[in-house]
């Protein structure tokens, strides 16, 4: 497969994994930020290629895995109300809420439905009138164009029946409260490529500069890993701290405009909860106050359900590189695909859904 | 190494979930933790896709049944009818068996469109006519509209067993090899671009055929084959790990060797899902002795469901129980089973 398969080649792979061998002095712990990297680097064994001194650890970057719970049960308390229809990405449906998750929901009579985009929750809200018609609207700056499209497009069509239950998150405030914890053990980042691919760079450059960590925007490929992780350990025996892009036939340091330009008319920054890492201060986005009659949490009163997280589950601890999956006495046993317990199981993007789905019973990432 | 020793009841759900069709985990949790204790069944029997029995006389016989519900009822490359009849028929074939015999009950929802019902009954007329088959008795009843999907198909199919011919799922052996006889998960991204109303640039047929005359070529060029499998639902995920537990060997499956076709690969980039996970409904998993492996693989390329047949792996004494595969880049992973269903990642 084009464009897929040479990054993907053995030979290409070992030739970085030298090179980063060569290029490595003393140990160094770099967080990959993105939950499509996780994968990525559990499902080709990349982590086991590295030198021994070179750490990976995962970062914060599913947006399933950092949906709070409370946001979840709002969007069951939604999704129970006679004549909704609750349209979700696929991998939301697993999660578990504080009564199990949309799955079991839909088991017993809920209209819950996979859509593939959030365009495709417009078209059900066209064709069922009669039906109040919710989109569950999550995800990083990745998800927030085509979603902002969507509200956009509801509005300009009249689609009166259609709202959105709106929970976006923002990887760089994540970044930063991750750098500013005392247990921080991050010296290096491989950036999220396909934010920067909306995003652009500009807001990097910041955090580089202010806490000396060099981001390496990073693809989601073989290659593409291991190229960042090599650019990144080379910046960090240099002493350097600099933004660089390895993604680049994808990322422009301006983003793409048009996607950004949306974002802004529909969104505005609040403060927001994540799953495991608690309050970050303007690190989501919510509708703009002239496109509130939009927001689901509003139109079905659930703003008021506050749930706390479970007390077991240590996916706050593997968000913030401080874990790994299998340092957790549930993982695996108590905790699987099949039951999560916590958010990082759920995803197949989350860190422990990777580890377990690749294998990963011991020890730490071998 | 993964867990397959997973000490939960059934999921965590106290209803049955759409996970619990899917092929994967959940459905061999229901089968291992509802059906089997409540049935009163051995629970040392192989659990396989048909039984055989053997009669007063000593002839044996295979039985299997199987219920079709696919969504939509036509799909490219084939439809309910086709499906109902081949899927049965394979079952029976890749156990050993010479299909004879089937038996197809309908449920009828209402309203379903005399002209699909005659289509459908003409293609498994056709399907019959293929794997040469006879239907010889059925059964139909018809439920209230919104109460059915169309339509839905039981087919039951009984086969004759050859004397000595013995073919079980646990019967393989560490050095023994895993052939493939085509490529992988046309079935799974056929029917899931057409539900999902997903065009893909070029348009991806089932691999929905029957798989008879393949089975009898492979077996008279491999008389010593341990064990063959359809990987239907589940993909060639379910088959190697039932495989590995059955026979208590480890699996070692490598990715480049696998034959996926780039439709496929790129539906699940796209979708975020496994192409071991997807079902195939007119290919052989078979478990070839490596002696026997090359003349079974020139088998199956000559016949013409078989022409992209591959060695994918072999079986090891290591990790017993559990399937791996030496990824493209040259790491090595587990592939687990399907855990519920197959959801599309959102990014």
């Amino acid at each position: 497969m084009k464009f897929i398969d040479e990054y993907r080649e053995a030979a290409t792979v070992n030739q970085l994994t030298s090179a980063i061998a060569a290029a490595t002095t003393r140990p160094w712990v770099v967080m990959e930020v993105c939950g499509g990297q996780t994968h990525s680097i559990v499902r080709y064994g990349l982590d086991a290629l590295l030198p021994a001194g070179v750490e990976l650890v995962h970062g914060p970057g599913c947006p399933v895995c950092v949906t709070p719970l409370e946001t979840i049960d709002r969007a069951h308390a939604i999704a129970g109300q006679p004549g909704v229809i609750l349209c979700s990405f696929g991998d939301m449906l697993r999660v578990p809420g504080s009564n199990g998750d949309l799955l079991s929901l839909r088991a017993r009579g809920a209209d819950v439905r996979v859509v593939y985009s959030p365009l495709d929750a417009l078209t059900v809200a066209a064709a069922n009138p009669t039906r109040q018609v919710v989109f569950f609207a999550i995800g990083f700056e990745t998800t927030a164009p085509p979603n902002a499209m969507a509200i956009a497009l509801a509005k300009r069509r009249g689609l009166s029946n259609f709202s959105a239950l709106v929970s976006h998150v923002l990887v760089p405030p994540a970044m930063k409260s991750i750098l500013d914890s005392d247990d921080n053990r991050v010296q290096g980042f491989l950036g999220p490529g396909h934010v920067c691919t909306v995003m652009g760079t500009s807001e990097y450059g910041p955090i580089a500069e202010h806490y000396r960590v060099p981001i390496v925007v990073t693809g989601f490929e073989p290659v593409d890993l291991l190229d960042g992780m090599l650019r990144c350990v080379r910046q960090l025996e240099a002493g350097r701290a600099d933004v660089e892009i390895q993604y680049g036939r994808a990322v422009r340091p301006e983003g793409n405009a048009a996607a950004r330009a949306i974002v802004e008319e529909i969104f505005e920054p609040c403060d927001r909860g994540w799953r495991g890492l608690g309050t970050i201060a303007m690190s989501g986005l919510r509708l703009r106050a002239e496109h509130r009659e939009l927001d689901a949490e509003t139109r079905f009163s659930v703003g008021h359900i506050a749930t706390r997280e479970s007390a077991v589950c240590i996916s706050g601890r593997i968000l913030k590189g401080l874990a790994k999956p299998c340092d957790c006495p549930a993982f695996g046993t108590q905790c699987t695909p099949e039951a999560p317990l916590g958010a990082t199981m759920v995803s197949s993007e989350g860190a422990c859904s990777a580890y377990y789905q690749y294998g990963r019973r011991k020890g730490p990432a071998a | 190494m993964t867990g397959v020793s997973c000490p939960l009841p059934i999921g965590a759900y106290d209803h049955v979930v759409l996970g619990h069709g899917s092929g994967g985990r959940l459905s061999a949790d229901l089968v291992e933790r509802l059906f089997v204790p409540t049935l009163g069944l051995d629970r040392n029997a192989p659990l396989e896709d048909q039984a055989t029995v053997t009669l007063d006389g000593g002839a044996r016989i295979a039985i299997t049944t199987d219920s079709f519900v696919v969504s939509p009822i036509f799909f490219p490359g084939g439809d309910i009818g086709r499906l109902a009849i081949d899927g049965t028929v394979n079952d029976l074939a890749v156990g050993g068996a010479d299909p004879r015999w089937i038996a197809a009950a309908f449920v009828l929802e209402e309203g379903l469109p005399f002209a699909d019902l005659q289509r459908i009954v003409a293609s498994m007329r056709e399907a019959c006519r293929e794997a040469e088959v006879r239907l010889v008795t059925g059964d139909t009843k018809v439920v209230e509209r919104g109460k059915g999907d169309g339509i839905f198909i039981t087919t039951t199919g009984v086969g004759t067993v050859p004397a000595g011919r013995s073919l079980s799922i646990a019967a393989a052996r560490p050095g023994d090899r895993i052939l493939v006889s085509g490529s992988l998960g046309d079935h799974g991204v056929a029917i899931l671009s057409v539900r999902e109303g997903i065009a893909l640039e070029t348009e991806l047929k089932s691999d929905v055929a029957p798989v008879i005359g393949l089975v009898r070529a492979l077996l008279a060029a491999a008389p010593g084959t341990r064990a063959m499998r359809d990987p239907t639902r589940g993909g060639l995920a379910s088959a190697t790990n039932e495989l590995a537990v059955a026979s208590n060997i480890g699996v070692r499956l490598v990715e480049r060797a696998l034959p996926i076709r780039d439709e496929v690969r790129a539906a699940c980039e796209i979708w975020g899902l496994e192409p071991l996970h997807l079902a195939s409904e007119g290919r052989v998993m078979a478990i070839v002795p490596p002696q026997e492996a090359d003349r079974a693989l020139a088998a199956m390329r000559a016949h013409p469901l078989g022409r992209d047949a591959a060695i994918v792996g072999e079986c090891t004494a290591e990790h017993s129980g559990i399937v791996s595969l030496v990824s493209r880049a040259g790491g090595e992973r587990i592939v687990a089973m399907l855990a519920g269903e197959p959801l599309p990642r959102i990014c």
